[in-house]
Parts: C-alpha cells; structure tokens; sequence
C-alpha cells in the first residue's frame, strides 16, 4: 500500500524475490503523484573516498538526539551505498562528477559530503525511476487512485485491505498473505508544511486503529527554510552549496547558536534558532508572519541555474523573488514525521502479516530528528528489506479464507454509506473540521512546547473528534468523491494528531525536535526510550520500549 | 460540430465547441453560498467559471460560477479548493504537491493547458474559465481518465533497458552525456501537452508528444540499449510521423521542456538511423 519511493521499492523487491507472488499495488494517487516527488536535495550514502559507514551512522545518531536504534541504523548505512547504485543501474539521472562518477553534496548535520543528488530534484527522479522500473514487472498489479479504508483482520492476522476504487466509491476487498504500509508522513495534520495534499497519515491511523503501536509520534521535524504562506521548501541542498541565513540586521544570526556548523547544523537547532531570533525581533514581517533570509546570491547565477534551478523557479514563482538578485524569506515549516508504525529492522509490526516501510514507519533510524537525505534512502534500503521478508512469509502463509474476509469489506461499505454517503444528519463541514485541527496544533505542538500548550491541544483535539461526528458532506454521489475521501483522511488525521499530543505531553523533557520550555533538558535516566501509542478506548495510552545501543554510548549532543 | 452535451463521451472533441455550451447553475445537492462579503483588504476578488460534469446528477455538462476572495498571490489551485471546500464539496478536482511537480493538476485555463498549482490569482483575476483538459473523457468535473495517455506512456518501454553485466559500482556517465537527455527527465506526466494537440483530439490512434517525450528521455541516455525497440515503435502510424509540428505541446508543457525539438530529434533519429 503506498506508490512512493518505499512502496515501490517494496513491491520491486517482492517481484524479485519470486515468479510465484500476485503484487498489488494500492495507491491514492497514481504513484508518480506521491509526495516522495517533491522531495529536493537528495539522498544520503557512504559513496564517497573520504567517507566511512561509522561516520554516516555515528552522524545519523547523534543527529538522532541518541533515540534511533543503532543496529537498525548501522544496517541502514550499510545497504545504503548499494541501493544508491541500484537505482544509478535502473537508469535514475544522478548529477554525475566530471570523471562520470555519482556526484555528492554536503547536508545539514552530515560531517562530510555524502548527499547523492539529481540537480534539485532527487525525490522526483528517484520516484520516476522506480515508478519506470516497476512497469517491467507484470506481476505487479497496480491498483491506482484505490483508497484504503480499513485494514482486514482474522484470527489476529492482517489478511488484506478494504478500499474504495474512487471511480465509483464501491468497496473492493483485496486479500493477502502480507500487506505492507508504505503510506508516507502526516504533514497535512499541522497548517503550515512542505508536505503535500495528500499526506494526512492513513496508513498510521490504520495501524493504530488494528492495535499497532505508533512509536516516537511526538517527534515532528520542522525545516527551517519554507517559504512563508505556501510552506513550499527551500531546500537544505541551498545551504550545502553555500547559502546563508540572515536576519533583519544582516548578520548571519547562527553564529550565535551553532558557530561549528553554522547552517550546516541539523533541523532541530536551526529551526529553533530562526523562531528564537523571531521572539528576539530579529526576523522581518510580513503578510504571512515572521521570517528570516535565506541568501543564496553570493553563489552565483551560475550555480544557482546548475545546482539549485528549483529553488530559482519556486521563489520566482511563488514569492516573486528571485534568488539570483534578493535574498529568499524562510520560516520554519512542519516537515516530516520521525515517528510512526512500529516495526523491527526489517519491517515487521506486531501484527502477523503487516508490514511497515518508509516515512510511515518507525524503525527508528531517525530517533528524535532525522538527518535531511536520510528519507530517501530510508525508503530504499528498508522498502527493499520488507519487500523481500514479506514475500518470503507470503510463500509460507495460509491463504485467508474468503468468505469472512468478503463479509469485513460488505461490512466496511455499508459502515461507508452509513457514516457518510447516506447519512442525514450533521452541519460541520470537512474543511472547517481540518482547518481548526490544524490550528490546534501548530497551536498546542510547534517547534517550541509546553505542558500547558499540549494539553491545550489534546483538549481541542477531543472535541473536534465530537465535531467529525457531527459531519455532513455537499457530495452523496459515488463517481470520484474526493469530499468523502477527505472526509475519511480527516478521520485518519485525528487519530495521528491524538497521538502527537498525548506523546508530547507525556515525554517531559527535551530531546531533538521535541523541545519543551518547561523541561529544557535531555533527561536520559527517564526517557532514553521510545514512546509506543495504543490505541485505547479512552484514546492514546502511552508506554515505552527500549532503545538499541551498539556501538555509540549515548553523550551530550555537540557540533 | 458535435452537440456539446456528448462532450463526456466523446473524448476528441476540438476547442471551438467552447461557445456553445449551456450556462448557468442548475445543481441542486448541497449547493452551498455562492458567494461571500466583499474582499478583506489585500485580497481580491476572482470568479472562477467551472465546468462541471456528473453523470449522476445530470447527463450532460454544465458551467458554475463561484466568486471567491484570495490573495493576490494564491495559487488558482488555492481558489479552487476554496470553492471546493467552502462553497460546493462536490467540485472533483485532482491534485497532490502544490508546487508544480507531481503532474495531477493539469486543466484547460483561459483556454491553454497548465498546472492550477502554477498559476497565480493575480494573472488571472477578476475572471477565470476553467476546463478539464481535452482529448481524454471526463469522469466528473476536472478529473479526466488518465489511462489512456498511460497506455501510450508505457508503449515506448520507459525504463532503462541493458542486459550488460554492471560494472561493480554505478555505472559512469559523463556530464555531457547526462545533459544530453536532460531536457526530457523533467516530464512530469501532467499530460498537459498531449490533451494540447490537435492530431490527439482528431485521432484517437496518436500516441501524444508526452509518451515521445519519455521515449526520448531513453532514446538518448547513454546507458540504454533500447533505443532501437523505442524507435520501430515511433516509427509506426501512430507515432511520432503524425506530429504536424504545431508546437501546442511545447507551450502548454509546465515544465518548459522542449517538446517540439525532442520529437523532431525522435523523427530524425528514425529517419537517419543515427542516435
Ligand atoms: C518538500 C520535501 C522535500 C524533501 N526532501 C528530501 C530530501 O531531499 N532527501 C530526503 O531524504 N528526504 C526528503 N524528504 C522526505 C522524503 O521525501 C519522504 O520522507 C519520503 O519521500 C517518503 O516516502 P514514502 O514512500 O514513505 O511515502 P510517500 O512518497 O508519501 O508515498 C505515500 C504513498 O502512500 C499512498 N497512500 C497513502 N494513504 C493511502 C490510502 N489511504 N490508500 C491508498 N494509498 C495511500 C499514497 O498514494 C502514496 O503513493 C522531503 C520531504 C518533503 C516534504
Ligand atoms: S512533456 Fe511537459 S506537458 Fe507533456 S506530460 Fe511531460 S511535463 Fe506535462
Ligand atoms: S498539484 Fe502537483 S503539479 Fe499541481
């Protein structure tokens, strides 16, 4: 489930593993549509001369804030090279070195050059290439603009998914012997984020919902560098060429706050420092809030054509600037989710036949912040991991009986037209539902928080779950009502945003992109730990699991 | 001229139809305010006319008009979604990044082919016609059946194709040569030019500049081997000798890429047997 980077790399991986498998491949949009596409400046591995697996995983750790499992990591550095070239063998555009070798660039928190990149598009190319590759396999069937509703569950095994074919909003049940959620982030819970429409955590809420933990919600990243009012992002690639960020006194403020790295440091710190220099007033003003600069002039048109052509494009677009000749207004924007489903290294959750990869599940190599240019090759080694493990377990399982996986998806779309398509009563409208959620959380969850702004949350947060009960949708017809698809996202979305805030209330301390003002500390002794979400019928209760050490004891975060 | 209510099912319909059609706002579920108080300052006021089409609310296609209030500098794909969730929540529209890269927003606009998430309010208000995009049926509203353009996409084998033994690391590639085929990595499928071309409307047979497009994107990667494959394919009838060169495709394409050219350097490809 999923056509993303991981969902892709999954089910080429199954495909390869055996002729004897039926892949299907369920996605909300047709794959190449998927917010993997957006992504910029490229993906991290130990490709170069004077770059070693250690230093990768000794960066990713201690970019982590010490919460990543360490072994889960190391076997992330070390698939990483090989799947980068795997994709160099399936034809995707790598930015070449003048002797025809991959190219890398620096990146926020890596210590050296190691960030593999396709000009500024890296997310876009990647996804193509493996969107192409797939179609090479006619074993994997694609089930395109099919949106999954529910997970089936027998016996306590998943045994497939329930979906809605948005052509005609008919349920069709899809069975399986292993069904792996590559469903991406959930940016779309928050009002301000680089991620796109579609990013409203289903396959979390799912997960969730079928009595699979979420780990490490309360980890929200935001970048430091998006343009205000779209929240589209600036890539971290502008500050790995060189660029600078600046404030309202032109001095380039991070000096203060991170001499060694400057704006190479990782998210967390940077995004921290720009909201500090807000508070300070030392940020500009304008329709859309405060912001900072982000100055890439000094670069070059040269350059900035060659290596950064999109951010060119955006800010010309989008703000009216271009970067060439005015420096860019950046404000920090919510990003990418550090937690998510848990799974183990490979991709396996505690329910017998469900499977998680990508940004949608929790490894956790990212721990409490996750290095830029990690995602992506995140998607690779561990869609790769749980493509395999699943076909091999497919091989093995029992099939699901047919008939009472028939009578769930019967089930499932008269709950459908009940709740929804046929209901007759409710004055709340989706969007105003969504917008107030997102509100409360950027509220209650932001770069900074406290135990006060938290509960906040959670308490807004339960009544606009007495609001989606409440819900009345314009659209009753069945041809492609993406009202309704809205509608069951928002459903989705308050489920992920419970867990947020419930995890962010409960980890009193602060660690990577969690910052609380009122606990300011690391506070290892207590929560040196994953928090595990389960869904409960009072909502999220917490619980915590332990945190894989091997090799790099945990100690103060410098740079 | 085909009557315009057969627009929905007859998929190569040509853009002079536009005149006909009937207007005025004749859908009653759940229609909701139509318009609101007059614009915050700062703001502007754009009224969107929509096409609309919904084979379960009416046989035939219909025109609605929303006024909104937007920012100068919002997208269209932003008015859209204020109409769309303030205003009437059964508008169907597809859309995903925002940001003009993942290809689901392409719609006819004033007329011309482009991306709603690129265009600005303040290039198109006070008024603003949008259509779905031509050549392709319609299903509801803006959303039009895509697997036909997908079809003609995968028919020129769009992956890399070489059964050489790899070297152990990645294979080299020089700059030059990655640049070669730069221009045509940056299709994003929008389909923006092929529902653009006369010769797709009129013949349902033409594969479309975007499916030429890709083919060129492995015609001329120095890695492939199959070049040969994907030239007897466009060498066919309905490939790429259809092109009447009217350079529709290289306008409306969002991305800027040189569509013309890439299929003229298809066509000499074939022609002169040289890649
Ligand atoms: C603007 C931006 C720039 C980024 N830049 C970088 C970068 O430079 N380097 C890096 O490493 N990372 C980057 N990231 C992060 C990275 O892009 C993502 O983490 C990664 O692409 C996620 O891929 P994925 O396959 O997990 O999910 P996605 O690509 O989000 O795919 C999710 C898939 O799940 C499907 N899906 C979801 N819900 C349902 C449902 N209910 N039913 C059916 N299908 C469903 C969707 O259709 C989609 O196909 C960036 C992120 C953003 C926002
Ligand atoms: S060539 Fe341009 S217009 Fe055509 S599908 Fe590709 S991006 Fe869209
Ligand atoms: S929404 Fe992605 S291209 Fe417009």
């Amino acid at each position: 489930m999923g056509g993303g980077a991981a969902g892709l790399r999954a089910a080429i991986a199954a495909a390869e593993a055996s002729d004897g498998l039926d892949i299907a491949l369920v996605s909300k949009v047709y794959p190449m549509r998927s917010h993997t596409v957006s992504a910029e400046g490229g993906a991290g591995a130990a490709l170069g001369p004077d770059d070693s697996l250690d230093l990768h995983a000794f960066d990713t750790i201690r970019g982590s804030d010490y919460l990543a499992d360490q072994h889960a990591v190391e076997a992330f550095v070390a698939e990483g090279p090989g799947e980068i070239v795997q994709t160099e063998r399936w034809g995707c555009p790598w930015s070449r070195e003048p002797d025809g070798r991959l190219a890398v660039r620096a990146f926020g928190g890596m210590s050296v050059n190691r960030t593999a990149f396709a000009a500024d598009k890296t997310g876009f190319h990647l996804l193509h290439t493996l969107f192409q590759t797939s179609l090479k396999y006619e074993r994997i069937v694609r089930l395109d603009e099919f949106f999954v509703t529910s997970l089936l569950l027998e016996d306590g095994r998943c045994v497939g998914v329930a979906a809605i074919d948005m052509r005609d909003s008919e349920v069709r049940c899809i069975t399986a012997k292993a069904v792996i959620l590559c469903t991406g982030g959930i940016g779309r819970v928050f009002s301000f984020t680089t991620n796109a429409a579609i990013n409203t955590g289903d396959g979390m809420a799912l997960a969730y919902r079928a009595g699979v933990p979420l780990k490490d919600m309360e980890f929200v990243q935001y970048h430091p560098t998006g343009l205000p009012g779209t929240g589209i992002l600036m890539t971290e690639a502008s500050q790995g060429e060189g660029g600078y960020l600046v404030n309202n006194e032109g001095r380039r403020f991070l000096e203060d706050y991170i001499p060694s790295k400057m704006e190479l440091g990782p998210r967390d710190i940077l995004s921290r420092a720009i909201i500090e220099e807000i508070e300070k007033g030392h940020a500009f003003e304008g329709p859309y809030g405060h912001y900072v600069h982000l100055d890439i002039r000094h670069l070059g048109e040269k350059t900035i054509d060659k290596r950064l052509p999109f951010v060119r494009e955006l800010a010309t677009k989008f703000v009216g600037i271009d970067p060439v000749h005015e420096p860019i207004p950046v404000r920090p924007v919510v990003h990418y989710m550090m937690g998510g489903i848990d799974t183990d290294e490979v991709g396996r959750t505690r329910l017998p036949g469900l499977y998680a990869a990508g940004e949608a599940a929790c490894v956790s190599i990212n721990g409490a912040n996750r290095l830029g240019s990690n995602s992506l090759t995140e998607c690779l080694v561990f869609g790769r991991r749980v493509g395999r493990l699943a076909a091999q377990d497919a091989l093995v399982a029992a099939a699901p009986s047919e008939n009472p996986v028939v009578r769930l998806a019967e089930a499932e779309q008269e709950r459908l037209v009940a709740s929804y398509l046929e209901k007759e009563t409710g004055t709340e409208r989706v969007a105003a539902v969504r917008r107030d959620l997102q509100a409360a959380m950027e509220r209650g969850a932001g770069v900074f928080r406290t135990e006060e702004s938290l509960k906040q949350a959670v308490e807004e947060v339960g009544e606009l779950r007495e609001r989606y009960a409440d819900l009345s949708l314009d659209d009753r017809e069945r041809a492609f009502n993406t009202e309704l698809v809205a509608a069951l996202e928002l459903g989705n979305m308050l489920d992920v945003a419970e867990t947020i805030v419930r995890s962010g209330l409960d980890r009193r301390e602060s660690r990577g992109s969690h910052t609380r003002r009122d606990y300011p500390d690391r506070d290892d002794d207590r929560f040196l730990a994953h928090s595990l979400a389960f869904a409960s019928a009072e909502g999220p209760r917490i619980e915590y699991g332990d945190v894989t050490i091997t090799r790099w004891p945990p100690e103060e975060r410098k740079y | 001229m085909a009557h315009p209510d057969l627009w929905p099912e007859t998929p190569h319909e040509g853009p002079e139809d536009l005149e006909l059609w009937e207007e005025g706002p004749p859908r009653e579920p759940g229609a909701g305010p139509r318009a609101e108080g007059p614009p915050a300052a700062g703001e502007v006021r754009l009224t969107l006319k929509i096409r609309r089409y919904n084979p379960a609310v009416r046989p035939d296609a219909w025109w609605d008009e929303f006024a909104v209030n937007m920012h100068p500098t919002d997208r269209l794909l932003d008015a859209l979604h204020e109409v769309k969730w303030f205003h009437d929540g059964t508008l169907a529209l597809r859309r995903s990044c925002a940001h003009g890269v993942c290809g689901s927003d392409a719609m006819l606009i004033d007329g011309r082919n482009a991306l709603a998430c690129k265009v600005l309010v303040k290039d198109v208000a006070p008024k603003v016609t949008v259509e779905p995009i031509r050549g392709l049926r319609v299903i509801k509203d803006l959303v039009v059946d895509m697997e036909p353009f997908f079809e003609g996409y995968k028919r020129v084998l769009p992956f890399l194709i070489n059964d050489e033994d790899p070297p152990d690391r990645e294979r080299l590639q020089t700059p030059q040569e990655r640049e070669r085929y730069d221009d045509t990595t940056k299709c994003i499928l929008c389909a923006a030019c092929t529902t653009s071309c006369p010769i797709f409307w009129g013949d349902g047979e033409y594969i479309g500049p975007a499916a030429i497009v890709n083919a060129h994107r492995f015609v001329f990667d120095s890695r492939d081997r199959g070049a040969r494959d994907r030239l007897d394919i466009l060498a066919d009838r309905t490939g790429v000798f259809r092109c009447r060169t009217t350079f529709n495709c290289t306008e409306a394409c969002p991305r800027g890429i040189k569509v013309t050219k890439a299929i003229q350097e298809v066509k000499r490809a074939i022609m002169f047997d040289r890649l």
